[in-house]
């Protein structure tokens, strides 16, 4: 019997699938029963053993045929705000409980195309709006570092199910921080590319100019083939980009910019990261930042500089606008991409009501939690008559302000930008109940990147000094289209250190 | 007594002829079982995304080109956001600060009196599912509403005209000419049963000479040109009563009921939605350059406006007659064919013949001039006969009630010859018969002797009866004339 904690990374578990040490259907069968037993039995929404064991046998088939490819065979699994044939897809909302899609997301049907065997589906914030993984209409998920603490949000259940070692990978979508941040909780790596590099095809709508997918991993060398596997232009998404920079968007064009890096820091020898100028934001280092997180980072940067890199000081002056700017701009979009939820052709429609109005407003009052409710709610009063220049507008020339801010500084001053992706570690389940504000005060050093469509990421890079210690997290923030060479960076950072392979409970 | 003027604008939502819709791949056929044409996007499933139909944009393209209207390089697909059971997310996706159409003008005669009316702008649009509430019932036999939504998503072009109508009559004939535009174009069926091409009113009234517009009212989805003539007359009606009688217009939304002939409130400015417009973060600007614009230029047919500038300076047609002819491309084609048969110089002839005899009989039988009996080379054949003297044009009107009812296979020689109807063109077959008449009639010709001119009318008159309506005038006035003062 073989278990998936066994393996370093997904390269190793191929290479044991390929030369037939393990056999896909027993590992996805192994990986079943581990997440059938795991602690926390709200981080699955949903689990279906005979459509996980097919997709393994599929791969098992492939890999026989020796047509396997490096994701042949992997397990891993979709946050429930991706769509996806057979099981079901409920973006953790009572709106959408036990609700079957006709077709899979363009990122689900690319990684089932790839040879991924998938465990099923993955909890997050409702509708992912939340910073916390408590916004779940089942039930909040567990840090696996501490089970009193959350996961982050909103793609929670993704970094929870990678830390745990349940799955070597899962797919997250990231709108304001939803992957670096719970990645960054619960110890894992986790990139947002450049939007428009991934479909959003199939995924339940939150803020559509602002909603990318992104991979969680164990490490940067994992989410390579993850990553490069669902980049790739679509035609069902016509924000989706045919061209990064003059070349084709599809499969290949992350590995190929991530080989090319290493190859050059291969060949500059012992300082790889030689000329290479890390900004670090002054705005990012500001009275917020717990003192641990700020050490951890600070650690962080020196291992980059001892690898070469030339550490230079920034200014993204308008970081602290990102927060009013995306706490507009986002509940405006999903005011509207949540009006479908109506009780009329699908999900949850109340039992009593007087006309259709009312059938209308008493679903949705039913269906929607509060944080969903409250952005709606924002979202409605930002685009009425009368605000609608004063908010949304406003705060679409501000989105401009903060994206060229990242413009001047990568024209200017540096390579890539690094810094904290949280103010503080995990904090404990119902901790900000009474105060919903507070999570969203924590999302300063994420927004930004989103407004601006940059890639970002985050990677482990130290521990608080808790009884229970809890994983801090590190950004690397590039330029449009820089994914490869983020992602290689990061994998050098962790040739050189060991954040990443810790694993909760043996510390 | 005052003296009011009348102010009317139109909006026409003209339904693009895509094969499928605006921003999914489902057909766009009429008729089809409820929701047997709704996919995911349609139906506003979870996940699903908008891509734009190139084809409704070309066709918007077409329209902006034949109207002398800018084509935006940039315009903005954004979201009109209500709740409403037909209409699947929610939301509509519209164009609103920035439509792909801006400006251009319809030219169209009301009566022998030529008008340009300019347009404001033209804007693509989805159109909404339907709601079934009559005759209704649920599953287990209850009453109850049901949803089509095969409808949705149907590309529309949203045409809105200023407000420079001064009669139901104006907007009748502005809207004739709009709708046979979209068909000439090829970008709509023009069907107005189906709701292919269906017009709101905008409609005021203010006292003579005074700047400022009244109170407007919009009469909501008038899909026929009656119900636009009657409704507006209607609406007229009511507000300049209402305001003589002392009371004010309420700007509101109202609905034309054709059985009772009213216009009746559907809705007051005060329930009006705010729609919360926003452009839509799923659909980037839409883009269309030069060359695509050139490209479709390139497959446009001749447009009206140049037809029948065509048709008066080459062809010697009055400008009313070159406007009728060109309100309709296959009429426009029908002329061409029946001109382009005949000897130069014999077009007037040809427009003479289709606007009078052909329409007339199209009128009264009902009928398309695609399903016209006579075609328009057995026309020309007639009319040649006419040019030749083979026939009078009285005699000639027998023949065309003959090619209409199909006599002899519609040909006009076939049919001449068999009625024996060829005109008498021979000196010695009338000289012959005036020399009888002249035998039979002594007293007529006294009378012409003795200097009374209506003697000799008379006496043509004996000649044609002898010659049952066929003996060319001409020869017989010439002849009589000369036989006599000899």
């Amino acid at each position: 019997m073989s278990a998936i904690h066994e393996f370093e990374g997904i390269q190793a578990l191929a290479d044991a699938l390929r030369q037939g040490r393990v056999s896909a259907a027993e590992l996805a069968g192994e990986a079943l029963r581990a997440a059938r037993a795991y602690g926390d039995p709200q981080l699955f929404l949903h689990i279906d053993e005979d459509l996980t064991l097919a997709q393994a046998r599929a791969a098992d088939a492939a890999i026989a045929a020796g047509r396997a490819g490096p994701l042949t065979g992997i397990p891993i699994a979709h946050k429930d705000l991706f769509v996806t044939r057979g099981w079901r897809s409920t973006a953790a909302s009572r709106m959408l409980d036990g609700y079957l899609s006709p077709f899979d997301a363009t990122v689900v049907a690319r990684l089932r195309e790839a040879g991924a065997v998938s465990l099923g589906k993955l909890s997050c914030d409702e509708f992912a709006m939340g910073s916390g993984n408590e916004n779940s209409a089942f039930g909040p998920v567990r840090n696996p570092w501490d089970p009193e603490r959350i996961p982050g949000g909103s793609s929670g259940g993704s970094a929870a199910a990678v830390a745990a070692r349940l799955v070597l990978g899962a797919t997250g979508t990231d709108t304001g921080g939803s992957v670096r941040q719970p990645a960054a909780l619960c110890g894992v790596s986790g990139i947002k590319p450049t939007y428009g590099t991934v479909s959003r095809y199939g995924i339940v709508a939150y803020a559509s100019s602002l909603d990318q997918a992104g991979p969680i991993a164990r490490s940067a060398r994992d989410l390579v083939p993850l990553l490069d596997a669902i980049s790739g232009f679509d035609p069902l998404d016509s924000t989706s980009l045919e061209t990064c920079d003059g070349r084709a968007n599809a499969p290949g064009r992350v590995l190929e910019d991530y080989e090319r890096a290493q190859a050059r820091f291969e060949a500059a020898g012992a300082r790889p990261l030689e000329g290479l100028r890390i900004g670090v934001p002054r705005e990012f280092l500001n009275e917020g930042l717990s003192a641990e997180v700020g050490a951890a980072v600070e650690a962080a940067l020196s291992v980059f500089e001892a690898l070469g890199a030339r550490r230079v000081d920034i200014s993204l002056p308008r970081t602290a606008l990102s927060i009013p700017a995306y706490y507009v701009i986002a509940p405006a979009e999903a005011s509207s991409n949540l009006s479908r939820y109506d009780g009329v052709r699908y999900g949850h429609r109340a039992a009593g009501y007087e006309d259709v109005a009312d059938m209308t407003s008493r679903s949705r009052t039913e269906g929607f939690g509060d944080e969903v409710r409250r952005r709606i709610l924002v979202g409605t009063y930002v685009l009425s008559h009368g605000y609608y220049d004063a908010y949304y507008l406003q705060a679409q020339r501000v989105r401009r302000m903060i994206a060229d801010d990242f413009r001047k500084a990568f024209a200017e001053d540096c390579d890539l930008i690094m810094g904290p992706v949280t103010p503080a570690v995990a904090r404990r389940i119902g901790d900000n109940r009474q105060d919903p504000i507070a999570d969203w005060l924590g999302d300063i050093y994420t927004l930004g990147v989103s407004l601006a469509g940059l890639p970002g990421m985050s990677i482990p890079c130290g521990f608080s000094g808790d009884a229970r210690p809890l994983p801090i997290g590190l950004q690397i923030i590039g330029n449009h289209f820089d994914e490869g060479r983020l992602l290689a960076l990061a994998d050098r950072y962790q040739q050189a250190t060991d954040w990443h392979q810790r694993t909760p409970g043996q510390q | 007594m005052m003296e009011w003027e009348i102010v009317i604008g139109l909006e026409t939502h003209t339904q693009l002829s895509t094969e499928s819709k605006i921003f999914s791949s489902s057909s766009t056929r009429f008729g089809a079982a409820p929701n047997t044409q709704a996919d995911a996007v349609d139906l506003a499933l979870p996940g699903s995304l908008p891509v734009m139909n190139r084809g409704a944009v070309e066709r918007a393209i077409r329209f902006g080109l034949a109207v002398g209207a800018t084509v935006a390089p940039r315009s903005v697909f954004a979201r009109k956001n209500y709740f409403y059971p037909d209409l699947p997310k929610n939301y509509q996706i519209s164009q609103f600060e920035l439509p792909i159409v801006v400006g251009g003008s319809l030219s169209f005669f009301v009566g022998e009196q030529e008008r340009t009316v300019r347009l404001t702008r033209a804007h693509l649009e989805e159109d909404a599912g339907k709601s079934l509430h009559e005759h209704f019932t649920g599953p287990h036999g209850e009453s109850s509403s049901g949803i089509d939504l095969n409808r949705a998503g149907t590309p529309l072009l949203e045409i809105v005209s200023e407000p420079e109508m001064r009669s139901a009559a104006e907007a009748v004939a502005y809207a004739r000419t709009l709708h046979g535009l979209v068909v000439w174009l090829g970008i709509c069926d023009g069907n107005m049963q189906e709701g292919s091409f269906r017009v709101d009113a905008n409609v005021s009234v203010r006292p003579r000479g005074q700047a400022a517009f009244g109170t407007r009212c919009e009469i909501k989805n008038l899909n026929s040109f009656r119900f636009l003539e009657r409704a507006i007359q209607y609406e007229v009606r009511r507000q300049i009563e209402l305001i003589e009688d002392g009371g004010t217009v309420v700007q509101e939304t109202r609905l034309y009921d054709s059985d009772r002939d009213e216009t009746r409130s559907m809705r007051s400015k005060e329930d009006s939605h705010d729609y919360r417009y926003f452009p839509d973060p799923d659909l980037p600007p839409l883009i269309v350059t030069p060359e695509w614009i050139e490209r479709v230029r390139a497959g446009m047919p001749e447009l009206p406006a140049h037809k029948r500038a065509r048709f008066e300076a080459d062809m010697g047609l009055s400008p009313y007659d070159a406007a009728q002819l060109t309100m309709h491309r296959p009429m426009a084609d029908y002329f061409e064919a029946a001109a382009g048969a005949l000897p130069a110089g014999q077009a007037k002839l040809a427009a003479n013949w289709i606007l009078g005899e052909l329409s007339a009989a199209l009128n009264r039988d009902g009928l398309e001039i695609g399903d016209s009996p006579v075609a328009a080379a057995q026309l020309a054949a007639l009319i040649a006969r006419i040019i030749d003297g083979t026939l009078s044009n009285k005699i000639a009107r027998d023949v065309f009630a003959a090619m209409w009812a199909g006599e002899s296979g519609g040909s006009p020689d076939a049919i001449i010859e068999a009625r024996g109807l060829r005109q008498i063109s021979d000196t010695g077959a009338i000289g012959a018969m005036i020399d009888e008449v002249l035998a039979a009639h002594p007293a007529i010709v006294e009378e012409y002797r003795a200097g009374k001119q209506k003697a000799f009318n008379s006496l043509v008159g004996q000649v044609m009866k002898a010659a049952r309506g066929k003996a060319n005038p001409q020869q017989v006035n010439a002849l009589l004339l000369e036989k006599l003062g000899g």
